[in-house]
């Protein structure tokens, strides 16, 4: 039987004691998307200010969860500001990867263009998970997966309805 | 001399061995299930009649006529009887309906009776300690018929609030309630209730989901006029549940689902439904299940259903005063504060830690109970909580379930201290 050690690592209770870009932004312009995890009642809301050359230029985290969603929401914020819509998605496909979910392409259409699908394989390459490899063990406690990647669901959501609106 | 009669008592750890799946050692060592008001463990018993069915007298009911098919059939009649005696049902044969579970129950009596008597300017009245299934299914009926839904609130401990009952009732034509919370464990006073709706002129529909398995059930006596419960929650297998209703108003009803089973006649220009009980079970029915219910009723009255209620008072004080001098202030258990007024039913919060974590430290220990908003999200944000972690007790559990609780609890605090 996997131990507590393998599910909690100190970093994950660091980041649930310390969550990272806890609050609110303005919305609008920010995007404000709710994300529920229908089974435990886990709430999260994402904040997200994406600016023209769809670079995550903020984001906010808000919500009630446990410490492997409140986690995994605050390693997540620190992660994916600064970066590129296509980076933020090659990190989220890394992360479900690890998760043990594997998706070829997260974009709802199912063809990519050439130079799309170039751009996504270059971001792909790219990826450095960094402090987010801490939630590794989260995969031997199958039932919690979904509160690992509840913020993450959420994000790329947030980050549809940006692009829907611009 | 003296005329109180003493409540027979039971050996739990003769019950315990009973029970195949309580015989298990887990990873965590020893299992201590804690989960009974999700879904009790069976006995054997109630798995060898299932068995037994399958290996003896398996065929499709109320069509065959040969040899077993008649043996089925009148299985089943007679765990239909059973089963109403269980519950002090008046006309069992007619009365008691076998469903999936109380969800298709309350379902049955929302699109059934609902559809057929709401309207517009009419009201339903529900209380807050509600579970989803007698939630949802009023609203889905609300946003086709356009009636008005009302809610008896709480009291700070979770108990309901009657203050402006009669105000909450004028104009209504169904009560439902909850006669026990799978989240508080309240008790709500069902007669009381059912005599003051009545009096206004509404019905009264019962989940009886929590109540019907740990305490004995007289209908005569509560009054209601529809009663639901599940079969798998009463030491039953999963698949089967019960309507109960009285004959007037099912003779009154539409079917709920058509199929085979449940017409007198089929023609090319439409349908003449059969008779009740047959009119409300399209399909075939659960039939092994149905006879596996018979035979958990059978093991619980053997037990004597006012010893179960003794156990589970005696078994939830000792864990309300246990946890509650371990803990102090750190541990909220939510609810009534005395072991009488509810089932044995814990909704914990203890201080800085997540449901789903405390949940997860326990499952360390074979502790097993359930994290989650227990499908009463309303309750939930009463109670100002997103979640809670429930233990919940049965026949089967004892104070060593309880210490083992405690002991589970206070090394997740000390996991989670900062």
């Amino acid at each position: 039987m996997p131990g507590l050690e393998d599910l909690y690592r100190e970093i994950i209770l660091d980041h649930y004691r310390s969550p990272r870009n806890r609050g609110e932004l303005a919305s609008p312009p920010a995007t404000r998307t709710e994300g529920f995890n229908p089974l435990c009642g886990d709430e999260i809301v994402v904040y997200l200010d994406i600016d023209d050359t769809n670079t995550v230029t903020d984001i906010r985290i808000g919500g009630t969860g446990c410490s492997i969603s409140q986690s995994s929401a605050s390693m997540m914020s620190a992660a994916v500001r600064d970066k590129t819509i296509v980076e933020v998605k090659a990190l989220t496909r890394a992360f479900k990867g690890m998760m043990s979910l594997h998706e070829s392409s997260l974009d709802t259409e199912a063809e990519l263009d050439a130079e799309a699908a170039e751009a996504e394989a270059q971001a792909d390459a790219g990826v450095k998970l960094g402090d987010l490899e801490a939630l590794r063990g989260v995969v031997k406690f199958p039932v919690r997966i979904k509160c690992a990647t509840l913020a993450w669901n959420t994000l790329l959501q947030g980050i549809e309805e940006a692009t829907e609106a611009s | 001399m003296s005329t109180v009669q003493a409540t027979r008592t039971f050996d739990v750890a003769k019950v315990k061995a009973d029970f195949p799946l309580l015989q298990r050692v887990l990873e965590g060592g020893p299992i201590h299930y804690l989960d009974s008001a999700a879904s009790s463990q069976k006995p054997q018993v109630v798995i060898d009649a299932m068995t037994t069915y399958y290996e003896t007298i398996n065929a499709n009911v109320h069509r065959g006529v040969y040899e077993i098919a008649e043996a089925a059939t009148n299985a089943l009649e007679a765990s239909r009887i059973r089963l109403g005696q269980f519950i002090g049902a008046p006309s069992p044969e007619t009365e008691v309906l076998f469903s999936k579970n109380a969800t298709e129950s309350l379902n049955l009596v929302a699109r059934s009776w609902g559809g057929s008597n709401l309207g517009p300017g009419d009201v339903v009245l529900l209380t807050q300690l509600e579970h989803h299934a007698n939630i949802v299914p009023w609203f889905q009926l609300q946003a086709e018929k356009g009636f008005e839904i009302r809610w008896i609130p709480l009291t700070a401990d979770a108990q309901l609030d009657l203050t402006n009952l009669d105000v909450l009732l004028d104009g209504v034509k169904i009560l439902a309630l909850t006669a026990m919370s799978n989240v508080t464990g309240t008790l709500t006073p069902v007669a009381e209730l059912t005599a003051r709706a009545h009096a206004a002129g509404a019905l009264v529909c019962l989940d009886a989901c929590q109540s019907v398995p740990h305490q004995a059930t007289d209908l005569v006596a509560l009054g209601v006029d529809f009663a639901a419960f599940s079969g798998h929650k009463m030491l039953g297998p999963t698949g089967v549940g019960v309507l109960w209703g009285r004959e007037a108003l099912l003779e009154a009803m539409p079917p709920f689902l058509g199929g085979g089973g449940m017409i007198l006649n089929v023609t090319l220009d439409g349908f003449v439904p059969a008779d009740l009980p047959a009119k409300f079970e399209a399909g075939t029915p659960p039939v092994a299940e149905i006879i596996g219910l018979h035979a958990a009723v059978d093991y619980l009255d053997a037990l004597g259903m006012d010893a179960i209620r003794e156990h589970e008072i005696s078994l939830t004080a000792y864990a309300l005063h246990a946890l509650t001098e371990r803990f102090g202030e750190q541990l909220t258990i939510h609810g009534p504060a005395g072991a009488h007024s509810r089932g044995g039913v814990l909704s914990l919060a203890m201080e800085g830690i997540h449901p789903h974590d405390l949940s997860q430290v326990l499952d360390q220990h074979a502790v097993c109970v359930r994290p989650g908003h227990h499908c009463a999200k309303p309750l939930m944000k009463v109670l100002g909580v997103g979640a809670t972690a429930r233990a919940s007790f049965y026949i089967y559990n004892d104070t060593d379930d309880v210490d083992a609780l405690a002991d589970a609890l206070a090394e997740a605090a000390d996991f989670f201290s900062f």
